[in-house]
């Protein structure tokens, strides 16, 4: 069984980031679009935290006998990679955004110069 | 084919000491070719030099590696309506006087782009060191392997395009450590690439971007670029034609 002491933690860790995450949203300081996948990790904490017959039914089914909080750190873990592989894509996606625009900008100084000397 | 507007795409960093020379060499060479310096955020003058010698300068506001800057000139090319582009490297180990030889199978309307190579010929000067040699032979033929034609230098950055192979790598360029993968784009997407027997010189100055450190990135990078590039579509430059 799950220690209770394990439960309130949990449950306590995940309102704080849900409550962080939103007042970040809220500041302007975190776009929605990369709040989803935090907000997501935050319920679902909180979800197997407070609902502790399904943390072991699931500890149960993934043949965690002992120790039915190791599947909070397991999800925990994995949304954790989730959140990282999405940023990597993000960082990718910037990163080719800009060399696109600064390709574009070298080509638009050029033209302008170019037809500046020629009306002066 | 005669090729009426040419352009000859040189990237530089830092090569304040070298450009002059390539610049002028290019002109000298044949004076209808527009040169086209790219200064990838150079932190000498080497855009002021080569603007001094009579090149067109793309000034990059920040660093973005010679694949970027490379493409940034074929971009310009495919703006200005250019006919055919030769690339070379702005440290002036690629002699303009190799460049009819790479433009020979695109007047004759057989490749849309020419590798300069060193090692078409068994006779060739040039014997790299023992580990670039193995490098160099192992690309070749995964390239080859990928691609489905034999080609036997892809790392060199001493190439002629057509307007098809301009108008690709405008659209598609590798951003680091460009020249094995572009080749694979360029085989994927139904260029014809032929290769051609070029001499190269020693540096005049600098030294070469691959130091040891990090020929083990630019082995994984290109490995998975390789892989990569192999399972993704490129449209076919002959399925647009028909």
């Amino acid at each position: 069984m799950t220690p209770v002491r394990v439960s309130v933690v949990g449950a306590i860790a995940s309102i704080v980031l849900v409550l962080v995450v939103l007042e970040l949203v809220r500041g302007r300081r975190l776009k929605e679009r990369y709040a989803l996948l935090w907000l997501a990790t935050g319920v679902v904490l909180l979800v197997l935290s407070v609902w502790r017959d399904g943390l072991n039914t699931i500890a149960g089914w993934l043949g965690v006998t002992s120790y039915p909080p190791a599947v909070l750190f397991a999800v925990a873990t994995l949304f954790i990679l989730l959140v990282l592989l999405h940023y990597s894509t993000v960082i990718s996606k910037l990163t080719d955004e800009n060399v696109d625009l600064a390709q574009r900008i070298a080509l638009l100084e050029e033209r302008v110069s170019r037809i500046r000397t020629r009306a002066d | 084919m005669t090729l009426k507007r040419l352009v000859a795409i040189v990237p530089a960093w830092n090569e304040s000491g070298a450009i002059g020379e390539v610049v002028d060499e290019i002109r000298d060479y044949d004076p209808t070719v527009d040169v086209v310096v790219i200064d990838d955020a150079s932190t000498d003058d080497t855009a002021e030099v080569a603007e001094l010698h009579g090149a067109t300068v793309l000034r990059l506001p920040f660093n973005v590696g010679i694949g970027g800057a490379v493409q940034t000139g074929f971009r310009f090319a495919l703006d200005e309506g250019y006919d055919a582009a030769v690339r070379l490297d702005g440290d002036g180990q690629h002699a303009a006087s190799e460049i009819p030889k790479l433009l020979g199978p695109i007047e004759a309307g057989e490749a849309e782009l020419v590798i300069g190579s060193r090692f078409v010929d068994r006779g060739g000067a040039y014997r790299p060191p023992f580990a670039r040699r193995i490098g160099i032979g192992v690309f070749a033929r995964l390239v080859s392997l990928l691609g489905g034609q034999r080609v036997t230098d892809t790392t060199s950055g001493f190439v002629a395009l057509d307007r098809a192979g301009i108008e690709l790598f405008a659209a598609e360029f590798p951003h680091d450590y460009p020249e094995v993968e572009a080749t694979l784009v360029a085989l994927r997407s139904g260029l014809r690439v032929t290769q051609v027997q070029v001499d190269m010189r020693e540096r005049t100055t600098g030294s070469s971007s691959i130091t040891f450190v990090r020929s083990l990135y630019y082995i994984v990078k290109v490995m998975l670029s390789l892989l990569v590039a192999s399972l993704r579509r490129y449209p076919r430059l002959q399925d647009a034609r028909q």
